[in-house]
């Protein structure tokens, strides 16, 4: 019951600082608001047991890619103190496509509803959270890190992410670089 | 005990807000926080099938970790690509990067 | 079981307050919600209290080591109620919000800032089974905890609406995010080495306490948490004798005093975090499990005190450290951080991971600290000689380009007195 409540709560604040990410005119209350909902996605893998990733959130979306948008924000500022809509030519057209993106998801959600009892029924396969024993839960960061450098599992994956944030760092120093002739 | 759906449900309605932001923002920026929920979104859904399927295997998280790591990659060199466009078109607006219109 | 007071005093001694009470309560739900709405408000008052004694020991500490007396006025002869009356003086201060201040990060950002250098406190174990809460995370809780903090100054300098506030905010995150990368890397030696990111199992993992294990690793984690907390050397984002204050310089009363007292419990925090991690926490020769004839387990109480001597032990450090040092240049500061603490740090994770894996599994623990240490060793004189060769050569460079202007200037010198002299004639 407590948990139900606690996953409302979050749910709702996640999807309220969302809504404000995508409609307010201030382009920095809009980038507060998004750490905000970072920090419910957060809650909300806590509330899945998942309190590595919750940390990683924090320290990745909020300590790393917010303060790289406050900056952006920060250093394209003129653009902002122009009392432009928000919004450009299309916000209908985008509502409707968003909304119906919405629907069909909804839609096949509801068309599978005889997988949502609560509690675990016989026969149902995605009726309820696999009960598992804590120490799993707790060696599951363990696993994680295993299956990162284990050739049965991420091994490769793993190096082309290393790699492709080594190009991503080069490559945005490259491109944001003040070249010569601009000044 | 919450059901899976919920946070399924979540997760779209998540991702269909991102979208909306994509589509009708016009600041680059705003449309790069746009990206930024849907991939939230996305890892929400990664991350709750795992706790409810898979617990004993951590695909599910991995998966996540990785979108994590193309998230921070795909925002920084956005936000390098919007500064350059900055210096030298002196706008961020979506709709007047068109040089290559005809 | 009925309440009794003399028991009451003994589970206080032994500090395991909290299993008496759940004894005399029973299991009731609420008997949990209690015992943590108490737990919580003892952590962050602990530190909300310890905040005032701290500015009274760090200035009384600096004016001795600078030949001073310090506050001796309020509070008898050694000015012990310096700090209370500064506080005071701060609560009367009218809060000032300036106009155009975008209202919601100006006001948000010193609430903020304290809850997250309070919610730190949360993972540190202060005694044997005295710990918040054991996350099997965490350290990696603290850092990301620690990289939230970040975003509070952004918020304080765009919210003051106020050029210098948003350079000094602008300084600060620059130096905070660069030198959490070193932390972040030092702090994985120790986790390499206790298998877990828990910091009770750290502590637990130390029969041997890391900074003998790792002293170069311990140094870096020093060097970057210096620069984490803003003290000299590295508060040149402050620098309060030649800028201004940086990002809370529109902050008045109260609301500069929660910046204040955020900088000071992070400091605090941070000695905390180095006993955890470096100094063996609260062990002290098996003084933690003392245990007398009749079962009083008092190691308990032996273990808190550990503790904050050891800590203090570690402030005073961070407080000589600043009466000592100069400040660095920013430059210095970069420099220091991306060809010195990142490199070294990554060649001691590499040789910690490779010692580790190559040691057989039944070794001692001293004898594997003692291969460790070695390795340690090696990679310090290493990087010093790396040092020694750059700093020459950086030297006789030097040296060349001086004598060059040397050479110019004698040489314009021997022309104007030969011009002079042709004047003259």
């Amino acid at each position: 019951m407590t948990e139900t409540i606690i996953f409302i709560i979050v749910s709702v604040f996640t999807l309220a600082t969302g809504w404000i990410v995508v409609t307010n005119r201030n382009l920095f209350h809009a980038a507060l608001a998004l750490m905000a909902s970072f920090l419910g996605v957060a809650g909300l893998y806590v509330l899945l047991d998942a309190g590595f990733l919750a940390a990683a959130q924090l320290l990745v979306y909020i300590g790393a890619i917010s303060i790289l948008i406050i900056f952006a924000i920060m250093l394209t500022r003129r653009m902002m103190q122009t009392n432009e809509s928000a919004f450009n030519a299309q916000p209908g057209l985008s509502a409707i496509t968003a909304v119906s993106v919405f629907a069909i998801i909804a839609y096949i959600l509801w068309r599978m509803r005889q997988f949502w009892p609560i509690e675990p029924a016989a026969g149902v396969p995605l009726a309820s959270r696999t009960v598992v024993p804590d120490s799993l839960l707790m060696d599951s960061v363990a696993a994680l890190g295993r299956s990162f450098v284990s050739p049965d599992a991420f091994v490769l994956p793993f190096e082309v992410a290393s790699i492709l944030l080594l190009a991503a760092l080069i490559g945005s120093i490259w491109v944001a670089w003040p070249k010569a002739e601009d000044k | 005990m919450i059901p899976l759906s919920w946070y399924l449900f979540v997760a779209a309605a998540l991702f269909s807000i991102g979208l909306f932001g994509v589509l009708a923002r016009r600041n680059a920026v705003a449309i790069l926080m746009g990206v930024e929920l849907m991939l939230n979104a996305v890892n929400i859904n990664l991350v709750a099938f795992w706790r409810y399927r898979t617990p004993n295997q951590p695909i599910g998280m991995a998966w996540a970790v990785f979108v994590l790591t193309v998230a921070a990659a795909e925002a920084a060199v956005g936000l390098a690509l919007i500064i350059s466009i900055y210096r030298n078109r002196d706008s961020v607006v979506a709709e007047e990067m068109d040089m290559l219109k005809n | 079981m009925s309440f009794s007071i003399v028991e009451f005093l003994k589970s206080l001694a032994e500090l395991t307050t909290a299993n008496y009470l759940r004894q005399v309560w029973g299991n009731a739900p609420w008997v949990e919600l209690v015992l943590d709405i108490i737990g919580v408000v003892l952590v962050s008052s602990f530190g909300l209290i310890i905040v005032i004694f701290l500015i009274w020991l760090e200035r009384k500490l600096i004016a001795r080591i600078q030949d001073r007396i310090g506050p001796n006025r309020v509070g008898g002869k050694f000015g012990l109620l310096q700090s209370v009356a500064d506080a005071m003086k701060l609560l009367s201060k009218e809060l000032i919000t300036p106009n155009g201040a975008d209202k919601w990060a100006y006001n948000l950002a010193p609430y903020l800032i304290v809850i997250t250098s309070l919610l730190m406190w949360a993972v540190i174990p202060f005694a044997p089974g005295v710990v918040g809460v054991d996350l099997n995370i965490g350290l990696f809780y603290i850092l990301a905890i620690s990289s939230v903090s970040v975003v509070t100054i952004l918020l304080a300098g765009w919210g003051s609406n106020n050029k210098y506030a948003l350079l000094g905010a602008f300084r600060s995150v620059a130096q905070l995010v660069s030198y959490e990368v070193p932390m972040i890397l030092s702090v994985l030696v120790p986790i390499l080495l206790a298998r877990s990111m828990s910091t009770v199992d750290i502590i637990e993992a130390q029969t041997v306490p890391f900074i003998l294990v790792v002293p170069l690793s311990a140094l870096i984690f020093f060097i970057s948490s210096l620069a984490e907390t803003g003290r000299t050397p590295f508060d040149l984002l402050e620098a309060d004798s030649e800028i201004v204050a940086g990002f809370h310089i529109e902050y008045s009363g109260m609301k500069f005093a929660m910046f204040f007292l955020a900088e000071f419990l992070g400091t605090l925090f941070m000695s905390g975090l180095f006993v955890v991690v470096y100094l063996g926490g609260y062990r002290f020769f098996g003084l933690e499990n003392f245990e007398t004839a009749g079962g009083f387990a008092l190691g308990n109480l032996f273990g808190l005190i550990t503790f904050f001597v050891k800590m203090f032990l570690v402030y005073f450090v961070f407080v000589w450290v600043r009466a000592t040092l100069p400040r660095v240049r920013i430059d210095q500061m970069l420099n220091l951080n991306w060809k010195f603490l990142v490199p070294v740090t990554l060649a001691l994770i590499f040789a910690a991971a490779v010692v580790d894996k190559l040691l057989p599994t039944g070794m001692g623990d001293v004898s594997r600290a003692g291969v460790h240490l070695f390795s340690n060793v090696l990679i310090g004189i290493v990087t010093l000689e790396i040092l020694r060769w750059h700093g020459r050569k950086q030297r006789v460079e030097q040296e060349a380009r001086v004598s060059r202007n040397l050479e110019g200037v004698e040489a314009l010198a021997a022309e104007a007195v030969s011009s002079e002299a042709a004047a003259a004639h």
